[in-house]
C-alpha cells in the first residue's frame, strides 16, 4: 500500500513539471514583448533595457526557463499589473470563496445525484425512471452558466419583483451590505442564503452526471448474486438495496471525484463570473479580459495543480475503499 | 425478384401505385404508413420544412441564385433536400427487407440506430439545426447586425416584425438567433474534425508502436488530461488575441488527447487480434496495418466520443464567448447573446432564454445521438 502511494506521488511529480513547462513554452510563444507592457509609454532604450535586465530576459532561455521554474515551485508567481499586488496574495484571498462554492456543490451534486440514480434503478423502466432520466438529460445537456441566469430571473428577479414570492435568494454577492452589523449565527445563515444560488447551479449539472452513473452502477450491482441471496433469506427491500447493493455500487462512483474536478472547475468559473462571487475563477477570467499574464499564468497552475491532487486522493482513496484492487 | 436478395434470406417488397406516388409527393409517407422505421418522420419534416421555405420566400429564393456564395450554397441546400428527401423515399420503398446474413458490422449497427426512437430524434434536430444553418441567408427575416430605431425598437417583446423581439442594439433576435447558429455548429463540428484527426492518428501509433513512441505521446496526453480545459483556453486566449480560427484551432487542438486516450485502448486490445497477426505475417507495411485494418476496428467508440464531443465543444464555444473571451461582438454566436441578455435580464427575459434554449437542445441532440451510437456500435449492448 505504501509503494503504491508513493508511486502515485512519483507519478504526479512529472505532470505537474510537465503542465509547468507548458505553460511556460505558451507565455513565450505569446505575441507582445512583456517589457514594453509594463514600461510606461515613451520610456527611452536605456530603462527598456534596465528593465529587460531586472526580469531577466536577457538571459538565454534555458536560464530563464530555470529561474521561473524555481521561482514557481517556491511559490512565487510574480506581480499581477492590474491589482499591483503579488499573485499569491490574491489568489490565497480567493481561493477559500471558491473551495466553498465548489465545495458545497460536490457535496449536493453527489448527494442528491446518488439518492435519485438509486430510485431509478430499484424503479426500473417506471414512468418514474423514465421521467427522471428526460429530467436528468436536460440538465446534463445544460451550460452551467445559462441554468445560472435562469434561476436568477426566477428565484432572484422575477420572485422579488414581479410575482412578490415570500421566498427569493439574491442574484450576486457572498454577503448583504449590513452584514457586519449581523451576529455570528445571522451572517452564517447570511452566507448560507447566498450560497443558495450558485450551488444548486453549478450543482444541478454535476447531479445529472452523476445520477446517470450512479443508476448503470447500482443495476450492475442489483443483479448480482449475493443480491439475490439476500432477498431471498426475507430481507426487507430497503434492508437489501441499502445495507447491502448501495456500499459496493457506490465504489465506482468515488472515481467520479477524481474525474469531475475539471468540470466542477470549469463550472466554477462561469457561476462565480454569473455571480459575482469574488472566487479564483472570476478572478482568472478578470485577469484574461484584462491581460494580466502574471495572474492568468498563477492561477490556470494553480487550478490544474489542484486538479492533479484531487485526482491523486480519489485514486487513493479507491484503492482504499475497494479491496479488489491490487497495490502492485 | 435479384437473386442476391433470396440467397440471402431477405425478400423484396412490392410497390403499389399509390406509394410511388406518394413517395415523390410526400416522401417519408408511405414509409410512416408501413409502419416502418422512425426516419421516416425526419424526412417527412424535412420535406415539409423545405416546402414551407419556398412558398413562403420563393422570391428571396430566386434573388439569392445571383448573390453571394452563402445565398446560392443556401438555395443548393433547399433544393437538394427536397431530391434527397424525394430519392430516399423512393429507394427505400423497394429496399428489401428482413432478416439478413450478408449484413456488416456496420450495417447491423445502422439497423440497431435506426430502430432507437429517442436517437432518431435526436438526429432530427441536428439534421434541422444544421439545415436552418444552412439555409439562413435566405429565411431570416433581418440582417443580423442591422440595428433598428433606437428610441422605439429597443429591447421590444415577440411581435409579428420581430419574432424573438429585439437586443439592446435594437437588432433583431431571431435573425441574429440564425447566424448565431453558423458560427456556433461550425466551430463545433471543426474543432472536433480536428481533434479526431489528430487524436486517431497519435493514438494509433502509440498502440500500434509501443515503447518508447507511446510513452512519450501518452506523458503528454496526461498532462493535456490533467490540465482544466476551459482554464487552458482562457490561458491561451489571454496570452493571444482571440479570434474565431484561434477558437477553433484551440478547441480542436486540446480535446485530441481524450481521443488519443480511447484509441490507444482500443488499439493495444486489438493488435494481440487474429486478423492483425495475419496482416503482419503477410508482410504488410506497418502504414497499410495502422491505416487499413486499426482505425476501421478502433472507430466505433471514437464516432460515439467525436458525437459527444461536439456537444461539449458547442457549450464550451458558448462558455468562452459568454465570458468575452470568445467569439467578439458583434458577430453573433449563441454564447455573446446570452452575455448580451445577461445585463437585461429583468427588462427583456426573451434575450437570455432563446439562445440559451438553442444550446440545450442541440446539446441534448448530441447527447442523445451519441448515447444511440453507442447502443448501435456495441456488439454486446445490440438488442
Amino acid at each position: 500500500m505504501r509503494k503504491y502511494v508513493l508511486r502515485r506521488l512519483a507519478g504526479a511529480i512529472p505532470l505537474v513539471l510537465g503542465i509547468a513547462t507548458l505553460v511556460f513554452v505558451l507565455v513565450r510563444l505569446a505575441p507582445g514583448d512583456p517589457v514594453m507592457l509594463q514600461v510606461p509609454p515613451g520610456a527611452s532604450p536605456d530603462v527598456i533595457d534596465q528593465m529587460r535586465t531586472n526580469l531577466g530576459l536577457d538571459q538565454p532561455l534555458p536560464v530563464q526557463y530555470a529561474r521561473w521554474l524555481a521561482r514557481t515551485a517556491r511559490g512565487d508567481l510574480g506581480v499581477s499589473f492590474r491589482l499591483n499586488r503579488p499573485v499569491r496574495d490574491i489568489i490565497h484571498d480567493t481561493l477559500p470563496n471558491t473551495l466553498i462554492l465548489s465545495g458545497a456543490a460536490l457535496a449536493l451534486a453527489f448527494l442528491v445525484g446518488i439518492a435519485v440514480g438509486t430510485v431509478q434503478a430499484v424503479r426500473q423502466y417506471s414512468v418514474m425512471d423514465s421521467v427522471l432520466s428526460v429530467v436528468l438529460l436536460f440538465f446534463y445537456s445544460m451550460p452551467s452558466f445559462w441554468l445560472a441566469l435562469m434561476l436568477v430571473l426566477v428565484m432572484s428577479l422575477f420572485a422579488r419583483n414581479a410575482w412578490d414570492w415570500p421566498i427569493w435568494f439574491p442574484a450576486s454577492g457572498m454577503r448583504s451590505v449590513d452584514a457586519s452589523s449581523m451576529t455570528p449565527f445571522g451572517a452564517f445563515l447570511d452566507r448560507l442564503w447566498h450560497l443558495v444560488l450558485p450551488t444548486l447551479s453549478l450543482a444541478l449539472v454535476l447531479t445529472a452526471g452523476i445520477a446517470r452513473y450512479m443508476r448503470t452502477s447500482m443495476l450492475e450491482v442489483i443483479r448480482q448474486d449475493y443480491v439475490r441471496t439476500a432477498t431471498a433469506k426475507g430481507l426487507s427491500r430497503s434492508a437489501v438495496v441499502f445495507k447491502h447493493a448501495l456500499r459496493n455500487a457506490l465504489l465506482p462512483i468515488v472515481t467520479l471525484v477524481g474525474l469531475y474536478m475539471p468540470y466542477l472547475f470549469s463550472g466554477a468559473v462561469f457561476i462565480e463570473y454569473v455571480f459575482a462571487w469574488p472566487g479564483m475563477g472570476r478572478t482568472l477570467v478578470e485577469a484574461a479580459l484584462n491581460r494580466d499574464y502574471p495572474l492568468v499564468v498563477g492561477g490556470s497552475l494553480y487550478f490544474a495543480a489542484i486538479v492533479v491532487a484531487a485526482n491523486l486522493v480519489a485514486d487513493l482513496l479507491y484503492a482504499v475503499v475497494d479491496p479488489r484492487i491490487r497495490y502492485d | 425478384m435479384r437473386s442476391w436478395i433470396r440467397a440471402s434470406g431477405m425478400t423484396e417488397p412490392t410497390v403499389s401505385g399509390p406509394e410511388r406516388v406518394a413517395a415523390v409527393l410526400l416522401p417519408g409517407a408511405p414509409q410512416i404508413a408501413r409502419g416502418g422505421s422512425p426516419l421516416a418522420w425526419v424526412v417527412l419534416g424535412v420535406w415539409l420544412g423545405m416546402l414551407l421555405v419556398v412558398a413562403t420566400r420563393f422570391g428571396r429564393l430566386v434573388e439569392a441564385m445571383s448573390g453571394p456564395w452563402d445565398s446560392r450554397l443556401a438555395v443548393f441546400t433547399v433544393v437538394g433536400s427536397l431530391a434527397a428527401c424525394v430519392a430516399w423515399s423512393w429507394r427505400s420503398l423497394a429496399a428489401p427487407t428482413g432478416p439478413a446474413e450478408g449484413v456488416s458490422q456496420w450495417g447491423l449497427a445502422l439497423r440497431a440506430f435506426l430502430k432507437n426512437r429517442a436517437a432518431l430524434f435526436g438526429l432530427g434536430i441536428i439534421v434541422g439545426f444544421y439545415l436552418l444553418a444552412l439555409i439562413t441567408p435566405v429565411i431570416a427575416p433581418h440582417d443580423p447586425d442591422v440595428q433598428f430605431d433606437l428610441v422605439r425598437e429597443r429591447l421590444v417583446s415577440m411581435s409579428a416584425k420581430h419574432p424573438l423581439g429585439t437586443d439592446h442594439l435594437a437588432r433583431d433576435v431571431l435573425s441574429r438567433l440564425l447566424y448565431g447558429a453558423r458560427i456556433s455548429l461550425t466551430i463545433g463540428f471543426v474543432a472536433v474534425a480536428i481533434s479526431v484527426s489528430v487524436g486517431t492518428l497519435l493514438g494509433s501509433i502509440a498502440g500500434f508502436f509501443g515503447g518508447i513512441v507511446d510513452t512519450v505521446i501518452m506523458r503528454f496526453v496526461d498532462m493535456m488530461i490533467s490540465f482544466p480545459r476551459l482554464i487552458l483556453l482562457i490561458t491561451i486566449i489571454a496570452l493571444f488575441d482571440a479570434s474565431i480560427f484561434l477558437i477553433i484551432a484551440i478547441l480542436g487542438l486540446t480535446l485530441w488527447p481524450s481521443t488519443a486516450r480511447l484509441v490507444r485502448s482500443e488499439v493495444l486490445s486489438l493488435r494481440e487480434r487474429e486478423f492483425i497477426q495475419a496482416a503482419e505475417a503477410l508482410g504488410y507495411p506497418r502504414a497499410r496495418i495502422i491505416v487499413r485494418h486499426l482505425i476501421p476496428n478502433a472507430l466505433g467508440p471514437v464516432i460515439v466520443a467525436a458525437t459527444l464531443g461536439i456537444g461539449n465543444t458547442i457549450v464550451l464555444e458558448a462558455g468562452l464567448s459568454f465570458l468575452g473571451l470568445g467569439v467578439q461582438p458583434p458577430t453573433a454566436s449563441w454564447g455573446t447573446m446570452v452575455a448580451d441578455g445577461r445585463n437585461e435580464l429583468i427588462n427583456a427575459w426573451w434575450l437570455a432564454t432563446f439562445p440559451g434554449l438553442a444550446i440545450v437542445f442541440t446539446v441534448l441532440a448530441f447527447n442523445v445521438v451519441g448515447d444511440g451510437l453507442r447502443d448501435a456500435l456495441d456488439p454486446r449492448l445490440r438488442r
